[in-house]
């Protein structure tokens, strides 16, 4: 099998990769470009430990070819502060002890990172639904909804 | 969430009582938390697991040429290549390293290999070739109990057989198998040391006990094998048992190069152990009062293929049989029994969780036969400090606030909320058809390990040049331990900076398990006795009254700076015992549990009875806590611990057929959502008197206890249907 040259920008840097097998954008950021962050939860798109920004669009990157994102814009959980201060989303959670194991909280954090830029002032019912492909085994929830109703100012 | 009766609070930053942040909540918000799945070693393999694809098997040949002959394969091992102890076990060694003669459960392992990537090591695993006769697997626990195929029977004889009530209720209840789903599966990495030693890092709750079982079975020296502390996604009880632990030590010996495994989901389900699915006969009597005269019940819980803890999840589930409520008859048969089955071992509850489902049903048909509020009943048999336990007849000697939390749980308003659609946006009814239900449900779960088991934890507090440091082997799964531990040394030392870093086995003594809701009570009892001596002996040596971050007061002047502290190297190792307890008589009696929590919990459900489906809309708790060290993190376990309980009340079982799991993934393994979250108000009791650490209980496991009860209970009221089981179906609720 012939290996495939990849080129796409990565947390606002050029990246590439070599893909050999079919493998998943998860496993090339995991293993080849050592961004562990994105987690391996399902490897079915069930979980949403494993969500990314694919250009503009949230992703499981479990389920996007690696084949298929030559020329587009990777951004992980690591490309989501700024610098070394935590961006909103993440500061909010931080502070409302939504953080148990953290297994979950990479891809919580893309995802409800791309609702607040698309919409500052969710509601609750929003919030949740833009949380509904996140699993969390730990902490019920609870503490993740309320950081994000006190970012949005709802509560 | 409120507290009542909060105690004085030390007046130190970040202390006990207050709400610090996790000093691992940034790594884990920016991804840079280092978990076993991302740890990686110059030069590494990666290992993988050759399963059995049936539950019963004699094992007639195994080929391992196939799989050698792929490029970048390095090893192949089989059941011969075990140097040492063939079999492992939590509780005593029963199941082999590798299979070599006969397979019991599906997905036991028999061949591990070493690859130089993950793909190559999946496809050797698959490549390894095993001849089998297959056997009908045994997959009927009430058939394993005639046959006497047991891991443990358990006989609780207390009080006269002949008591009778006036008022009786029976019936017979279910439990479905749970799975802890941590989020994070089973991984590690070990790295061999070159000297014939090796360097364990993997997911666990126990190093130490993962360190023994890899020293028996590569038989080594103890000193030759260090298992580390590591970064670890939710555990819940899926990591008390060992999986790839020696697995992977023997391929980083045999290769000499280190080697990494990570278990998909699919295999995470084969790769732990589950909640025991439960069967359960009881029969109440009582006055017409409702007051308990006699409890009977028969327990039968399938353990699946190995013994792992069944023998103790057991024992807890009859020694819970009757939860907080006083009686003084009570006759208990139970058994747990071997079968082709998954093995089932811990999972946050522990057998008091598949009881509380029964008793809690039989309490609510007591309430009903006699016609007296859900509530009242229970008020009338709550337990009591200084009561005997119904089961073991031991006198309970610190806080139990079953009336509290009865009175709380009474006292918290129902917040008035518009009938809810269950099903979404998708598949909905008419309002009409949605009925409302109120549930209750009381827990009681032990803390600590019981029964006579030596529990301790060590920890040490040093003085550096960061501040106080607490070092440790007590493993931080998500729960805050990490939290804690420092609020605990803070408060004690009277200093704010402190830390707590983790010591591999090698270092520092054993901190037991991150299980039984123990690591705050025993390796915070550590702590805290650690930081108090280390405290006294830096005030009597340099004649201060006080410590502070600046370093030693006295009558509030700085004496000693704390740069010198650090530079004159104080250190203090504490190994806590908690209170001693024994083992159990012939008949079940005794004083065998350290301590006890109580919780209570109220759900709130609406069911839509044309098409089955319900929606939980809130669970609200009273929680029995001792001492509120950090109320926000017990928040956290409180809402976890409910979201579990009503996992399993909804949605969450394990299906078998023949032994087989037919639903290993989180597709057909359905887990709740941000959207099936209900709201929950949740009351802290605090009653000072618990040997914790300034009176705190442990909290871990009590919010999973009678949430499900409680769910149940609701459903029941809601449709008038008895639900006899657990997890709750559409076909069963549908009317
Ligand atoms: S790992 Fe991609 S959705 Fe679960
Ligand atoms: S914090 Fe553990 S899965 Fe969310």
């Amino acid at each position: 099998m012939s290996a495939l040259i990849i080129n796409f920008t990565l947390n606002g840097e050029p990246a590439n990769a070599r893909v050999l097998a079919p493998l998943s954008l998860l496993d090339v950021l995991r293993d080849q470009l050592e961004l562990p962050g994105s987690k391996n939860a399902c490897e079915q798109g069930e979980c949403g430990s494993c969500s990314v920004m694919l250009d503009d669009e949230l992703v499981c990157s479990c389920l996007v070819m690696a084949g298929d994102i030559e020329g587009s814009r990777v951004t992980t959980v690591e490309g989501m502060a700024n610098g070394r201060v935590l961006n909103a989303v993440q500061q909010a959670m931080h502070e409302a002890g939504a953080v148990q194991c953290g297994f979950c909280t990479p891809g919580i954090v893309v995802a409800a990172t791309d609702l607040f830029e698309a919409n500052p002032k969710p509601t609750t019912d929003e919030i949740k639904e833009a949380l509904a492909g996140n699993i969390c085994r730990c902490t019920g929830y609870g503490a993740i909804i309320r950081a994000f109703e006190d970012l949005a100012g709802t509560t | 969430m409120t507290t009542r009766s909060a105690k004085r609070v030390s007046p130190v930053r970040d202390g006990v009582g207050s709400s610090p942040l996790r000093p691992d909540g940034v790594p884990k918000l920016r991804g840079e938390f280092e978990y076993a799945q991302d740890l990686t070693a110059e030069n590494m393999l990666w290992g993988a697991t050759s399963r059995s694809p049936h539950p019963h098997a004699r094992i007639l040949s195994v080929d391992i040429g196939p799989a050698l002959a792929i490029g970048g394969v390095h090893a192949v091992l089989l059941a011969d290549d075990v140097p040492g102890r063939a079999l492992f076990g939590l509780e005593h060694p029963d199941q082999p390293v590798l299979a070599s003669t006969k397979v019991n459960y599906w997905g036991e392992p028999i061949a591990i290999v070493a690859a130089e990537d993950e793909d190559t090591a999946r496809r050797a695993a698959d490549a390894v070739v095993v001849e089998y006769e297959v056997l009908e697997p045994d997959i009927d626990p009430e058939e394993a109990d005639a046959q006497d195929d047991v891991f443990r029977r358990m006989k609780i004889r207390r009080g006269d057989p002949d008591a009778a009530g006036s008022v009786v209720v029976e019936g017979v209840y279910e439990v479905g198998m749970q799975d802890q789903a941590p989020l994070g599966t089973e991984a590690g990495l070990a790295v061999p040391d070159g000297h014939g030693g090796v360097d364990l890092h993997a997911t666990s709750q126990f190093v130490h006990v993962d360190q023994e079982q890899v020293v028996a079975s590569l038989g080594l020296r103890s000193d030759q094998v260090r298992a580390h502390p590591t970064g670890v996604g939710g555990a819940f009880g899926a990591r008390e048992d060992v999986n790839l632990h020696i697995h992977l030590c023997l391929l980083a010996l045999h290769t000499g190069q280190p080697v990494k495994m990570v278990y998909d989901r699919s295999e995470s389900f084969t790769g732990h152990v589950h909640r025991h699915p439960a069967r359960m006969w009881y029969r109440h009597e009582a006055d017409d009062r409702g007051r308990l005269v006699k409890v009977e019940a028969r327990v039968l819980l399938d353990g699946g293929a190995y013994a792992s803890t069944t023998a103790a999840v057991l024992a807890n589930a009859c020694y819970f049989v009757v939860g907080p409520y006083n009686c003084d008859n009570v006759f208990v048969d139970g058994a747990g029994v071997r079968t082709n089955n998954p093995p089932c071992g811990a999972m946050r509850g522990f057998g008091a969780v598949q009881v509380c489902i029964a008793y809690e049903a039989q309490m609510d048909k007591l309430a009903e036969a006699l016609d007296i509020d859900p509530l009242e009943i229970r008020r009338r048999n709550a337990l009591h400090r200084g009561d005997p336990m119904p089961t073991t007849g031991q006198i309970i000697d610190t806080p139990l606030p079953v009336i509290d939390v009865i009175d709380s749980l009474a006292a918290m308003p129902i917040p008035d909320s518009a009938a809810t659609l269950p099903g979404g946006s998708g598949l909905t009814t008419e309002k009409e058809h949605v009925r409302r239900g109120v549930g209750y449900a009381l827990g009681l779960k032990n803390l600590g390990f019981s029964e006579g088991f030596d529990d301790y934890a060590q920890a040490r507090v040093r003085i550096t040049d960061d501040g106080a440091v607490v070092e440790t082997a007590a493993i931080e799964v998500g729960q805050g331990l990490v939290t804690v531990m420092a609020q605990i040394a803070r408060s004690a030392l009277g200093i704010s900076a402190a830390e707590v870093r983790h010591v591999d086995t090698s270092k520092i003594d054993s901190a037991g398990s991150t299980s039984a809701s123990r690591q705050t009570q025993v390796s915070g009892g550590a702590v805290l006795e650690a930081s108090q001596n280390l405290r006294d002996r830096i005030l009597v040596h340099h004649g201060g009254d006080d410590l502070s971050d600046d370093g030693v007061l006295s009558e509030g002047e700085v004496i000693v700076p704390m740069a010198v502290l650090a530079a004159e190297g104080w250190s203090e190792t504490v190994t806590f015992r908690h209170p001693p307890t024994f083992a159990p008589d012939p008949d079940g009696q005794g004083t065998l549990h350290a301590d006890f929590a109580v919780a209570g919990h109220r759900a709130v459900v609406d069911v839509d009875t044309e098409l089955g489906l319900l929606t939980v809309v809130r669970v609200d708790t009273a929680q029995d806590v001792g001492k509120a060290l950090n109320p926000e993190s017990i928040r956290g376990q409180i809402e976890g611990g409910i979201l579990q309980g009503v996992g399993l009340a909804v949605m969450e079982e394990i299906i078998t057929e023949d032994g087989v799991i037919r639903n290993p993934n989180f597709t057909d393994y359905l887990l709740p959502t941000i959207l099936d979250a209900p709201d929950v108000e949740a009351l802290l009791i605090e009653e000072d008197g618990s040997w914790g650490p300034f009176g705190a209980k442990g909290v871990g496991e009590p919010p999973t206890i009678s949430s499900t009860s409680a769910v149940l209970a609701a459903v029941r009221q809601a449709t008038g249907r008895e639900i006899p089981r657990a997890p709750v179906r559409p076909e069963d609720i549908a009317l």
